[in-house]
């Protein structure tokens, strides 16, 4: 792995040719502008000059859009373009590190089960299955419930409940590319299991794992969305969109506003990770042009 | 023949162009193609990968995907213009006057249907016939194309048929209608060469009997010498030459036609040599032949490299609740032979029979049962992980399939030098200097060191495997199919670049194919192979010479042999299938003697 990366022959690394191609794709490009404009409104939101976004005002209770509140107000009075900026930073990052444990955990027991098989690939794929068999947000609030209320514990639990899915997809995609006759030309030039693990499995079984993750982050944000919707998520009065939609709901015909707003900001991101997920399968395998 | 020649055409083909539509707009792929198949007769269309000739059938059915591609010209079929037709009308076209045939056997029929439901279907739509009609004629189809117990099988599944088995039940389907054109693409390139005998004999027997014609489309010049009255040549999407079969093979003006001719490995070249012969080169472009280089001379007498005793790798079969053994494929049994130091020894046999099986126990890539293997001083069965690692520097592997032997994600040059700096053979610079020098060793560029597998041709592909199986200075390579998925002219500069290879490097190739023609070009000495065991080894002469296994004989009778004189064989051919080689638990084959013909000559005794 290392002697291999100091050769002047990587001097061209595989990332940019991806990159390049990235950027000639139109949709990657709208899907990465989506998502960074919510992620630096996110990480701006502190030197933004917007209202606080818990300041509660009777005066302002269930407001429609209007030039002192651009989005409207809440059914506490709170500013929802504020809460809206401050959310974002709740479920951005509730959607991305909770697909981030997920996919750090399950897409290494996916190699080995799908590598090694026998009693390894048995022993993982019995668990995976059982956990398989719990609804998803069943599990993520048991878990959630067990580790105490809060966003960090949220993110873990939704990450946890989310991996089996990867151990099964990693392990599927293993199964076919471990046939392939450049897996067992690694094994008769003399490669270990890790170098044929590391630099023949896992490159050739990301891109679908890449398409999974960016379904899983919108899972994750609606999933966040109802863990705060029972407490054990983002704790009020902090916001996050999926604590706002819930909340709105009740609201609907009174105050359509308040659920319009995170919706669509879902909806955005959610259609944001997709085209980025998309354009990235298709910059990242060598064979498309 | 004159009298054929007088028959009317049944399909016309008229400057037949189709394009597909590319991101700059329309590329075309087949070029102003015509030509005539008249009653009776079998036209075949011959050329390589990417020459146009499965579009030109595919344009004929229409049934290239409409929106992506454009055909242009006339295909003319009972004063019809198939063109022109609507796709309704098509449809009564296709699998009623014309059928087809393709080269898949195991994908071209639907596994969740009986064959004989597959088949009745097309009798009931076509020819409106009732379930009862259908059934019974159904069934005597199966018979036409000799399907032992057809009525008893009429009611199984695909899965139940081997492959000749359901290329049969294929053709059954296509003539069930009585076509008067069959369209063969490739049909017996998936087979095996005993199955493929098989097969191209019921089909001269069922045009005889049908009176149909036959459009066959192939690669292969043995296949069309021995099924074709006339040829089309193409090349690149024109039709660069047309006539009589024989007239193409004996007086073939296109240059191409020279050079396709003359890269074809055929069986019986090689009566009196005495040394693997490299194949002619012909300039594409010019049609200049350039000859070969002399035989070396015989290998004198040398140290075996590799020395197998008694190998043995079975696989168990494991069924029902608590996955007992119930049985074991015998892939390899009791198998033993030597391989001197620039030497190639061909394992030759058909699907199954254990020769690729064999390749990998001795590399361990498999773990074999039992039996003893010696590799240049190393004990190979006894070897420890890290020991198994530093033997792989001996032994190197080419695989078959240049399309998948190369991980995608990896530069040509990363491909190369991974095995030599894993092996701390030298640092980064010197991998980069071995990568260049490999490259250009198997007449590709050090430039090229940077691209990706994707970007290379599949013999560009296969040079590169067969660099980066150099890149650990071998003595012994495994070439397992190493040429059979490469065009023939590609295949004589691969197998000519193996031998110039050998003859530098001083490499023993253990050959793995089931190429007859290929096998006797390049071998030393060649063992046969049938169900796990050798049944016949010695000097490529003797073997192929003085077959005396009855079953080495069938081999090579079976092989087709470009020369149109053979139009007419028929090789009678038992139509029985490949036998399987699993056996119960704890089933032992008996022990087998061999007796010595000539010198190093031994055949296994019934």
């Amino acid at each position: 792995m290392t002697a291999i990366a100091q050769t002047p022959i990587v001097e061209k690394a595989e990332g940019s040719r991806a990159w390049k191609k990235l950027r000639n794709s139109r949709s990657a490009l709208a899907g990465m502008t989506i998502i960074l404009f919510f992620t630096i409104l996110a990480m701006a939101a502190p030197i933004l000059p917007i209202p606080d976004p818990v300041a509660t005002s009777w005066s302002a209770i269930r407001k429609a859009p209007s030039a002192a509140h651009w989005l409207g107000t809440d059914d506490l009075g709170r500013d929802i373009l504020s809460r809206m900026i401050w959310g974002a930073r709740a479920s951005l990052m509730a959607g991305v590190f909770s697909v981030i444990i997920a996919v750090a955990i399950g897409v290494p027991f996916g190699i080995l089960a799908g590598y090694f098989g026998g009693w390894v690939d048995l022993v993982i794929s019995r668990i995976t299955e059982a956990l398989l068999a719990m609804p998803f947000l069943i599990m993520a609030i048991a878990l959630a419930a067990f580790l105490g209320p809060s966003l960090s514990n949220a993110m873990i639990a939704i990450g946890l409940s989310a991996m089996p899915i990867f151990v099964r997809l990693t392990r599927g995609q293993v199964l076919s590319v471990k046939t392939e006759d450049y897996v067992e030309g690694a094994r008769s030039v003399g490669l270990g299991h890790m170098d044929i693990m590391l630099r023949y499995i896992l490159p050739n079984v990301t891109a679908p794992i890449i398409v999974q993750a960016t379904l899983t982050v919108a899972t994750a944000i609606i999933a966040e969305a109802s863990l705060s919707f029972l407490g054990l998520g983002q704790q009020p009065p902090a916001a996050s969109w999926g604590s706002m939609l819930n909340v709105a709901k009740n609201f609907l015909s009174q105050a359509p506003w308040m659920a319009m707003w995170p919706g669509i900001a879902i909806f955005l991101v959610v259609i944001g990770f997709n085209l980025l997920g998309d354009g990235l399968r298709d910059a990242l395998d060598p064979r498309e042009h | 023949m004159t009298a054929e020649m007088h028959r009317p055409p049944i399909l016309s083909v008229r400057n037949l162009t189709t394009s597909f539509r590319t991101d700059g707009g329309w590329k075309s792929v087949v070029r102003d193609v015509s030509f005539d198949v008249r009653a009776g007769e079998t036209l075949a269309i011959v050329g390589e990968s990417g020459s146009g000739k499965s579009v030109t059938s595919l344009s004929i059915m229409r049934l290239l995907a409409e929106n992506a591609s454009r055909i242009e010209g006339e295909v003319i079929l009972n004063n019809r213009n198939l063109l022109a037709l609507s796709e309704k009308d098509m449809r009564a076209v296709r699998g009623n006057e014309v059928s087809m045939i393709f080269q898949e056997p195991m994908t071209s029929l639907n596994p969740i249907f009986t064959i004989g439901r597959q088949i009745s279907e097309v009798l009931t739509r076509h020819k409106g016939m009732t379930t009862r009609e259908a059934r019974a004629e159904t069934i005597r189809m199966l018979e036409k194309v000799r399907i032992p117990n057809a009525t008893s099988r009429f009611d199984e599944y695909p899965h139940q048929f081997s492959g000749g088995m359901r290329q049969r039940v294929m053709i059954a389907m296509a003539l069930a209608s009585r076509p008067k054109l069959l369209i063969a693409d490739e049909p017996t390139t998936a087979l095996d060469v005993t199955i493929q005998g098989q097969i191209l004999d019921l089909i001269k027997t069922l045009q005889e009997e049908e009176g149909m014609s036959v459009l066959f489309i192939t690669h292969d010049m043995g296949v069309v010498a021995e099924i074709a009255d006339r040829t089309v040549v193409m090349y690149r999407g024109d039709a660069v030459e047309a006539g009589d079969t024989a007239d193409i093979f004996h007086r073939g003006q296109h240059p191409y036609t020279r050079a396709l001719l003359s890269a074809v490995p055929k069986l019986g070249s090689m009566q009196g040599e005495a040394a693997p012969l490299r194949f002619p080169v012909v300039d594409t472009a010019t049609g200049i032949t350039i000859a070969p280089p002399p035989a070396k001379a015989p290998l004198g007498h040398r140290q075996p490299i590799l020395e197998v005793k008694n190998l043995v790798t079975r696989f168990p079969v494991r069924s029902g609740l608590f996955s007992r053994q119930t049985g074991a494929i015998h892939a390899v049994e009791n198998v033993s032979f030597d391989l001197r130091q620039g030497e190639t020894l061909s394992l030759v046999g058909e699907s199954g029979c254990g020769k690729s099986t064999t390749g990998r126990s001795i590399m361990r890539l498999i773990e074999p049962t039992s039996g003893e293997i010696q590799l240049d001083g190393y004990n190979v069965q006894r070897l420890g992980s890290m020991d198994l690692q530093r033997m792989r520097k001996s032994i190197q592997m080419i695989f078959q399939d240049p399309f998948s032997s190369l991980n995608p994600r990896m530069t040509v040059g990363q491909a190369i030098a991974e095995p030599f700096l894993k092996h701390k053979l030298g640092g980064s610079k010197e991998a980069a200097e071995k990568t260049a020098y490999l490259l250009d060793r198997v007449g590709l560029s050090g430039a090229m060191m940077n691209r990706y597998p994707h970007e290379f041709s599949g013999g560009q592909r296969q040079r590169i495997a067969i660099a980066r199986a150099l890149s650990l200075d071998p003595k012994v390579i495994v070439a397992d199919e190493s040429v059979s998925a490469l065009d023939v002219s590609i295949k004589a500069q691969v197998c000519n670049l193996l031998l110039d290879l050998q003859e530098s490097l001083d490499l023993a190739f253990l050959f793995i194919s089931h190429d007859m023609a290929v096998v006797e070009r390049v071998s030393h000495r060649v063992a046969v192979m049938y169900l796990g065991e050798i049944v016949e080894i010695g000097p490529r002469a003797a073997v192929f010479e003085n077959p005396q296994h009855p079953y080495t004989k069938k081999l090579i009778a079976a092989v087709p042999v470009p020369d149109p004189a053979r139009r007419g064989i028929r090789r009678g051919l038992a139509d029985d299938e490949l036998k399987s080689p699993v056996r119960p638990v704890g089933f032992e084959p008996p022990a087998r003697q061999y007796r010595e013909v000539s010198a190093g000559h031994l055949v296994q005794m019934a």
